[in-house]
């Protein structure tokens, strides 16, 4: 809501205050403020000029050389292309080192060999905005009123020195979308008088309203309707105070009627519509629903598909209208028109606000029916317009006001107390000062002891219960004047659950062992939603996405690093460790809610570290990062944990594991498939894991005890052996393991080798078993009985060649 | 010469010798020689039997003296030669110590995630928990609960992403606040919570909107809490995230959850509020919404708002990190450009 200060001061005294200080006491106390200033700001040397003489320019189809006077002894020569220039105009000129819109500087030139002292202007090139400029003028020069005296600077003439405040309204604050809502308000922040005028309205002695039109209207749909008719007005140019007042609030004048609607619709933020009555066809006006298969054409233009729950105003059961958002075209006015039917309605907010949705179809009216206007200021905005067209289309109003579903205006009583107030903002405010308070908004109050009765006008629909109340008291008192304390009261452990502590944990663990931390998008594409997932189960895809990149919510966190890693390839950055903490979705059959599932999971490609002058260059590998996951599961107490060779899409055949802690199923670790990688753009390797956290949030945990450590020297014996490569690491682990005896600590794989002097097929281990006993030193011969039983079970299970 | 002469001049010789020993080889031939079995001492005390039983003993202690007076030259020289050695060793193993360092490898958390951590540890030290909840939630929790109704103008101010009539992606984490305001017993004391998380708005990506951001939403429920309380509280994060020098101010807003609401200034942290351009001239930057909890959200979470009340504040940690490091492209946060995220490697 732009308000002009000038407009404001008519109703309460502003003149006095600083621009800037107003527009920052605003922001303090009511609603953001996006802007304030003038439109000439920024500009300088633009007077009004008169052209005596307009000829065409000899070297040019389109181009005028006009004698300007700019109000000094000799006239000036300007060229002008505008098509609608013509001598005896009152018209702006831009003088040489003048300054326009856009800090656009103009000198003194010659176009196609003619002198121009300056330049002829369009209002849009002093920085009206295009959608404010007069139909008339849009595509040449603006011509000013015949009074204008030439060589005066052209803003007082245009508005252009009045200050414009921008307001931001909140969607509560809908009373400040009016000139006299922001006049309340600025009384109350400033203690000062508002001053309203009330309009006079002269009606016809004889004519009555009844013999012109007659309105109904169910009560939910518009409450109040109402009509008046002015007779016998001429449509024509509306003054020119009249103009620059809309344009400085960004509305296009149009005509005296019509311009009339908009004007006091910023007066009083009611929305009027002004129709030819002639048009409508009918006598009675009727609001309803929109019917099956209705249309109509709005004033725009464009043909709007009616919907059952648009309301319209309809005549001889033809739509009109379409209520509180936009006009018809049929029915508009037009400078024929004689007869005005000018409505005034409270129509129903949230209908509004699906058709102006749908629609897309956000009009000034439209703004105030969703926010709420001032149900009591009805009949006084109706007699206003009504009064103002008959004084400027020189008609007549007639008598009486068509009018159905009038409502209560009485103001709303909500009971507070002092104390209540002050327990809520910590303050010690005594009645006296909150009733002072009150007085300045225009609450009248009733105080016993220390309770309060106020009774809110109608113009501030927005209270509605004692909270509203306290915030009124909280921000007129001034939110810098609150005491600043802490919470006192009962205190409460802050602490993490155990879910969280081990989420946390493990983002840390994985930052120490080198993984920078990702956080990619949680919706994609469903393709890569649905893949590397830990769990049958079905995407969950948006109703109405934004773009096809985002459709579906992710079931894996792998696809997303994948993303990542491709934006770091295609920028050049090819050793990349990331890892990603959150969640994914996974929805069973017949549900539509998917569960959500904490996970974690890494993807890393490259150098592990680049070749340093003393180190050689360490590409990651499956067992660089086998070690990670390792890590990971062991920090988060996991000691069970098994890897077992699996296949899955997108997953390299030959080398892609299942995790296991014990029966569970955690996740996977592996080589993405080169074709899945190529989809990505990635060329080299990418080794990637994912982790279902919540399996290991639910793990049982043992629980920590202390171990001696052995005073005793261990043992130690290495093995050989050469078996088929089918066999895998863990078999023989697992069966050293369990034909160790009771004093094999540890197993270590130190060789793994294929090749020469190995048979093909086979592959030759080597391990170090490390025997201890912590209660006595190991006997050498209890060591080599136990070494001897394992390797004599290697050679029975896996046909183990000792070497 | 008698023995007496022939001592002194094997003594003589002798720390002579010593005095010339270059390396600890060399000392050591010179102690077997002087002192050993086969040594000239040895030999010359030999010599002893020839003499009177008076004259032995004399001979004899004046031998002891030299042997002692010899073996502690040697064992001097010995240790200086060690001494020597060990500096040669030492010097030739000299290293540049600018050459760069063998690289250790330490991953990054998330600049976002750093944000919100230290915002989950100024409030678990205040005594709050810290409340997850789902990302795809009910319309009910997202907003009905939240005093939003069907239809509500302000609805327009969180566009949404629908996945079905009733479901939707949060579009803010306050949801997680209704949810436990419903299930907390306040017969157990105050509920004090914070709840921070991803939140979805159905908006075009561009350098200033991301359709997935976070948030963190504060919550406190109580007998007597005051909007004292909220001032202090957030003039705390406020100091805690910009600074210990920053100030706040409240500005009257709007939020459907709250009354009063307000936004939450902070004094500009790059020039301290003399104006500049990140906070656009005017010494404050907007950093986040509050207000005290509608009596409608209590009601509709079975709380008695005649009985409790409190506040809520809700902050953007994808905005802190923006204004705090002055990151000018919120898509950064989410496309992890490895060279982004270890720029924020350095703690505090």
């Amino acid at each position: 809501m732009k308000v002009s200060t000038k407009w404001l001061n008519e109703y309460v005294p502003v003149a006095d205050l600083e621009p800037l200080a107003l527009a920052e006491k605003i922001e303090r106390t009511a609603v953001e403020v996006a802007s304030t200033g003038k439109l000439e700001d920024g500009l300088k040397k633009i007077v009004v000029g008169y052209t005596l003489d307009v000829k065409d320019h000899p070297n040019s189809d389109h181009l005028h050389i006009c004698q300007v006077d700019i109000g000094e002894e000799e006239p000036s020569q300007i060229v002008c292309g505008a098509p609608n220039i013509k001598a005896g105009q009152k018209v702006i000129v831009a003088l040489p080192n003048s300054r326009i819109a856009g800090n656009v500087k103009i000198k003194r030139g010659k176009m196609r060999g003619e002198v121009s002292e300056g330049m002829i202007c369009a209002l849009q090139e002093l920085g009206f905005p295009e959608s404010v400029v007069p139909k008339e003028f849009a595509d040449g020069i603006y011509v000013l009123p015949e009074d204008a005296k030439p060589g005066e600077p052209v803003f007082g003439y245009l508005g252009m020195d009045e200050t414009v405040i921008d307001l931001d309204i909140t969607p509560n604050r809908g009373d400040l979308l009016s000139t006299r809502g922001a006049a309340h308000e600025i009384a109350a922040i400033y203690d000062r008088e508002v001053t309203l005028p009330v309009p006079n309205v002269v009606e016809s002695a004889t004519d009555e309203i009844a013999d012109h039109v007659t309105v109904s209207a169910p009560e939910e749909l518009a409450k109040p309707y109402m009509m008046r008719v002015i007779k016998d007005v001429k449509v024509k140019e509306s003054p020119m105070w009249l103009q620059t007042r809309l344009w400085n609030a960004g509305i296009r004048p149009l005509n005296n009627i019509v311009d009339v609607t908009n004007y006091i619709l910023l007066d009083y933020g009611q929305p009027l519509h002004a129709f030819d009555l002639d048009k409508l066809g009918s006598k009675q006006v009727v609001v309803r629903l929109a019917k099956e298969g209705e249309v109509l054409v709005t004033l725009d233009g464009e043909e709007r598909k009616l919907q059952l729950n648009d309301i319209v105003i309809a005549a001889n059961d033809v739509p009109v209208a379409l209520a509180g958002t936009m006009g018809g075209l049929d029915t508009e006015i037009s400078d024929e028109t004689t007869t005005v039917a000018l409505e005034a309605a409270v129509f129903d907010g949230h209908r509004i606000r699906k058709t102006s949705r749908r629609e897309n179809l956000h009009s000034e009216a439209s703004m105030r029916f969703e926010r709420g206007v001032d149900v009591s200021a009805v009949r006084e905005a109706l007699d206003a317009a009504a009064a103002m067209i008959a004084e400027l289309g020189e008609g007549q109003v007639v008598k009486g006001v068509a009018s159905v579903n009038e409502p209560e205006t009485t103001p709303t009583k909500i009971k507070t107390s002092a104390s209540h107030i002050n327990k809520v903002l910590g303050t010690e405010l005594t009645v006296e000062q909150i009733q002072a308070i009150f007085d300045r908004l225009g609450f009248e109050t009733t105080v016993v002891a220390d309770d309060l009765t106020v009774y809110v006008p109608t113009r501030r629909w927005d209270i509605a219960i004692e909270a509203d109340l306290v915030e009124e008291v909280a921000r007129i008192y001034g939110y810098d004047n609150l005491p600043t304390t802490l919470p006192a009261g009962q205190t409460t452990p802050g602490s993490y659950t155990p879910a969280q502590k081990l989420i946390r944990q493990a983002r840390q663990t994985l930052e120490a062992t080198g993984l920078d931390q990702a956080i990619s998008y949680g919706l994609t594409t469903e393709e890569k939603a649905k893949r590397f997932a830990l769990e049958e189960a079905l995407p969950t895809n948006l109703d109405f996405p934004m773009s096809s990149e985002h459709t579906t919510v992710r079931m894996n966190l792998v696809s997303g690093l994948l993303d990542d890693l491709a934006y770091n390839a295609a920028r050049k950055v090819n050793d990349v460790a990331l890892y990603e903490q959150g969640r994914v979705f996974f929805r069973d059959e017949d549900q539509t809610r998917p569960r959500e599932v904490e996970h974690i999971a890494g993807a890393v490609t490259g150098l592990v570290n680049e070749a340093n002058w003393n180190t050689t260059k360490q590409e990651v590998d499956f067992f660089y990062l086998k070690g990670i996951v390792a890590n990971l599961l062991h920090e988060l107490g996991v000691t069970n944990e098994t890897y077992q060779a699996t296949a899955m899409p997108d997953m390299h055949p030959g080398r892609t594991a299942a995790i296991y802690a014990g029966e569970t199923y955690l996740g996977f670790i592996g080589e993405v498939h080169p074709n899945t990688a190529k989809e990505y753009k990635l060329k080299q390797r990418v080794y990637v894991f994912e982790l279902d956290l919540q399996k290991v949030i639910e793990l049982p945990k043992e629980a920590k005890l202390y171990t001696p450590v052995s005073k005793y020297p261990s043992i130690t014996r290495d093995i050989a052996l050469a078996v088929s490569t089918a066999v895998t690491n863990q078999q023989i682990e697992d069966c050293i393991r369990k034909n160790g005896g009771a004093f094999l600590k540890d197993i270590k794989l130190f060789d793994v080798y294929q090749g020469e002097h190995i048979m093909d097929g086979f592959k030759s281990l080597a391990y170090t078993l490390v025997y201890s006993d912590p209660n006595a030193t190991l006997q050498d011969e209890a060591v080599t009985k136990a070494f001897e039983k394992v390797q004599a079970k290697l050679v029975e299970e896996f046909k183990a060649d000792i070497r | 010469m008698n023995l007496r002469e022939k001592l002194e001049e094997i003594k003589q010789n002798g720390l002579e010798e010593i005095r010339r020993a270059e390396d600890t080889k060399h000392i050591n031939d010179v102690r077997v020689e002087l002192l050993g079995k086969k040594g000239s001492i040895t030999e010359v005390l030999r010599g002893m039997r020839d003499l009177s039983a008076e004259e032995r003993p004399k001979v004899g202690s004046f031998a002891n003296t030299i042997r002692d007076e010899l073996t502690q030259a040697i064992a001097a020289k010995h240790a200086e030669l060690e001494e020597l050695k060990l500096a040669k060793r030492l010097e030739s193993e000299t290293i540049d110590v600018t050459l760069p360092a063998t690289p250790v490898k330490t991953g990054t958390p998330h600049v976002l995630v750093q944000v919100i951590d230290e915002i989950e540890k100024l409030f678990l030290g205040m005594g709050f928990q810290v409340v997850d909840g789902p990302e795809i939630e009910e319309d009910h929790y997202n907003f009905e609960m939240l005093n939003l109704p069907q239809d509500h103008p302000a609805r327009d101010m969180q566009d949404t992403f629908y996945i079905t009539k009733q479901l939707l992606m949060r579009t803010q984490t306050s949801p997680v606040q209704a949810r436990t305001m419903e299930v907390h017993d306040f017969s157990k004391g105050p509920l004090k919570m914070i709840s921070p998380g991803k939140v979805y708005r159905r908006d075009t990506d561009d350098a200033t909107h991301s359709h997935q951001f976070h948030q963190v939403e504060g919550l406190v429920i109580d007998k007597n809490i005051t909007m004292g309380d909220l001032k202090g509280t957030l003039e705390l994060i406020a100091k805690t995230v910009f600074g210990q020098q920053r100030e706040i101010r409240l500005r009257p807003s709007y939020f459907p959850f709250t009354e009063p609401s307000v936004e939450v200034d902070v004094s500009c942290f790059k020039c301290g509020g003399k104006g500049c351009s990140v906070c656009k001239q005017t010494g404050w930057i907007e950093v986040l919404g509050a207000g005290m909890v509608h009596p409608n959200v209590l009601k509709m979470a079975g709380v008695d708002p005649e009985v409790y009340g409190g506040f809520a504040f809700g902050l953007g940690p994808d905005r802190f990190a923006m204004l705090k490091y002055g990151v000018d492209d919120i898509r950064e946060f989410y496309l992890n450009d490895v060279r982004f995220l270890q720029q924020f490697a350095q703690k505090g």
